[in-house]
């Protein structure tokens, strides 16, 4: 996994509360046995006017100017920017796969689903919350400025904007530590393994019928 | 010191370790795999050059990608059309040949959606810790288990370890006090508990349902309520053991047996919160006072009675909200004030992980029993969730049913729930949804869904307008 210290970077809107991982990546993307190449079908309902399928050239289809990403301004934005909830609905991972691919490393929100939550940190993208108030103020501060953009500095936990404005988050030290280091969590818990032995051999005395049933 | 929650022990009973700040190691007894969610994971294995920690623990079954008509079916996984689909069917496959894991084949009677199978099969056991790659495994909690989805990296990490690396929840209680009245369903008391506390109400919970309306409900309608637990944030939804849930396990086929039988009852009886136990937060309902519900919007908890008005987005206090309810209004081509009971479907979707099994079959064919689809209904779909559903319905004669009011009768998988297949919405069509996310385009690209109970569906598609199943003369 990419580590994740400090990132600077230019924020870009998804500015609606309840973004569902159906909208950030549509199911048709999901045929796909592979982890990489998502980005091109990130938000792809709102992205491009015509239905996408997979395996298409997208670079042939029709775009939505109102959408934000598409707009020059927020070019190249690595940041999200969003309201409460996000990431609801499927736990499928292509959709933090998508916005990494898509070139996103931070997501900023109030709030979100807890399995999008929890696979954002396996793959590299930080999800920072912040009060709902904070959130609408970066917001404001983002639609004012063209170009606006933020500098996240996860081992000092703040995020810092140009004019001198400081921002502390939370975040729980383990998953800190994992994303810091771009520790992979298998390796991790497989020092464990003597731990894991021990206590199924237990396991096992005390309910043996949920040991090979069905193998 | 204050009693356990249910949640409390299945937790304690799988911790391997934990650390400081709370991040913990947690076996995990039963691993469900399937087409979508897993291609990735094996990949992580074979770069890792890792193997599965205990093979005996898992079990594949391809459900989201599968055909459902009879011919297409019948060709096996090389008859699977879309060249895209098939490969990822035929990768499951590979993975679970080359991995040695048990998978239970497309054309086999045991196949269906994954959370149909699981508990039909005594595969999913009370008292187990149950994962997914797949956000509807809190199905599974309608047994006693600590069962919720997991993603991609997490399945590899479980193939790999046998662990989930995860922190413990907070602890919910939904209790709902009294009776469901007659046509009001699980489906109508999950809905109705999301309408309630919203789409994040259990973020970060586990939920437990309790009170006399949830002792009373059959395993298949606990199960369409847990089923719905992720779909109020809570990844993880359960029921406590008790009579009913001994009764449907036994006798299954991978449930234990004999002494083993004996011995395992015995320590599923301990599988309920005890009395003193201290929920972080809990939640009232009256059974009595839930009517059948439909949802409107785009979200679960875009949800009224079938008696119910269109939300006026002014009438909401927050911008954000005003936005989200103008917003679903107009995806779903609806105006403020109608009434619900206006809504006329296209088509109608009877399946999912949320209602396919044999009783929801059995009460969408009560309805439609000697009757006939509205002609402004396109299509009817009723999907069971199983080869063995779908046996046991014909032996029932309730294909017959569905087939002479003019419904399709297919072969079991998930169908028109996420549209993966063939089956899906046109844009701008409305769709009386027995399944469980009405999010844009779920069911098809710019398609409209109305999630309701099988009967709703049912009588729905009979009227070719929302109607309330309370007042259906059934035969008439
Ligand atoms: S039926 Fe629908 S919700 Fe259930 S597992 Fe299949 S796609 Fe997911």
């Amino acid at each position: 996994m990419r580590s994740f210290t400090v990132h600077e970077g230019i924020v870009a809107p998804m500015d609606r509360a309840n973004v569902d991982t159906d909208l950030i990546i549509p199911k048709q993307f999901l045929k796909s046995i592979k982890r990489s190449g998502f980005g091109p079908n990130l938000f792809d309902a709102l992205r491009y006017l015509d239905e996408g399928q997979p395996g298409q050239d997208n670079s042939k289809r029709p775009l939505n100017p109102d959408f934000p990403l598409n707009q020059p301004r927020y070019a190249g934005a690595s940041i999200l920017l969003t309201r409460k909830n996000f990431g609801c609905g499927s736990s499928r991972e292509h959709a933090p796969w998508a916005l990494e691919d898509f070139g996103f490393r931070c997501v900023i929100a109030p709030s979100y689903a807890d399995i999008f939550f929890n696979n954002c940190f396996k793959n590299g993208v930080l999800p920072i919350v912040l009060p709902e108030e904070t959130v609408s103020d970066l917001f404001e501060k983002m639609y004012a400025e063209e170009g606006f953009s933020l500098t996240i500095d996860l081992p000092a936990q703040e995020i810092r904007s140009a004019s001198g404005e400081v921002i502390p988050f939370e975040v729980e030290e383990f998953r800190k530590h994992c994303l810091v280091n771009g520790l992979d969590d298998i390796g991790l818990t497989l020092q464990s393994a003597e731990a894991i032995r021990a206590f199924e051999k237990q396991h096992q005395q005390r309910n043996p019928w949920l040991f090979g049933s069905l193998k | 010191m204050a009693g356990q929650t249910l949640y409390d022990k299945l937790w304690q009973q799988h911790l391997v370790e934990s650390h400081p700040d709370g991040t913990s190691l947690l076996y995990i007894d039963r691993h469900l795999l399937h087409e979508v969610t897993s291609p990735q994971a094996f990949e992580g294995l074979r770069l890792a050059g890792r193997k599965p920690w205990r093979l005996d623990a898992n079990l594949a079954v391809s459900d989201h990608n599968v055909p459902t008509t009879t011919a297409e079916r019948a060709g096996g996984v090389e008859g699977i059309i879309d060249p895209i689909s098939r490969l990822q069917v035929q990768t499951l496959g590979d993975n679970c040949s080359d991995f040695d894991i048990v998978e239970i084949p497309i054309n086999d009677r045991r196949q269906g959606i994954v959370h149909v199978v699981g508990p039909e099969q005594g595969a999913t056991l009370p008292g187990m810790t149950v994962v997914c790659g797949d956000s509807h495994t809190s199905t599974h909690g309608a047994l006693g288990a600590l069962a919720h989805g997991i993603g991609t990296s997490e399945v590899e990490h479980v193939l790999a370890s046998q662990c989930l690396s995860t922190k413990k929840m907070k602890n919910m209680l939904v209790r709902v006090d009294g009776q469901l009245q007659k046509g009001v369903t699980a489906k109508d008391l999950a809905l109705a508990i999301i309408g309630k506390i919203g789409t994040a109400g259990g973020t970060g919970y586990a939920i437990e349902f309790g009170g006399e309306a949830v002792r009373s409900l059959s395993m298949e309608g606990r199960m369409t309520l847990c089923n719905m637990s992720i779909e109020a944030g809570a990844r993880a939804g359960m029921v406590a053991v008790d009579d009913t849930t001994i009764e449907y396990v036994k006798g299954r086929t991978y449930a234990p047996k004999g002494e083993q039988w004996e011995q395992a009852v015995a320590a599923w009886s301990e599988l309920h919160s005890d009395d003193d136990a201290v929920f972080d937060a809990v939640v009232e309902m009256r059974a009595e006072d839930i009517q059948p519900q439909v949802t409107w919007g785009t979200s679960p908890e875009m949800v009224l009675p079938i008696d119910g008005l269109l939300p006026d987005p002014d009438s909401f206090d927050s911008e954000t909200a005003r936005e989200s309810v103008r917003r679903a209004l107009e995806y779903m081509g609806l105006k403020a004030g109608m009434p619900i009971t206006d809504i006329k479907p296209d088509r109608i979707f009877i399946g999912s992980c949320t209602n396919s099994r044999i009783e929801d079959l059995r009460e969408a064919a009560a309805v439609v029993r000697g009757k006939q689809v509205a002609a402004s209904v396109k299509q009817a779909l009723v999907v069971p969730g199983s080869g063995e559903v779908k046996a046991q319905a014909e032996a029932e004669g309730l294909d017959k049913i569905f087939v002479e009011a003019g419904m399709e009768w297919r072969e079991p998988g998930c169908s028109m729930c996420l549209a993966m297949n063939a089956d899906k919405l046109g844009d701008g069509e409305h769709c009386a949804s027995t399944s469980n996310r009405n999010f844009e385009g779920r069911q098809g690209f710019g398609g409209r869904t109305h999630l309701v109970s099988p009967a709703m569906a049912a009588a729905a598609a009979v009227a070719g307008h929302f109607v309330d199943v309370r007042n259906w003369q059934e035969g008439a």
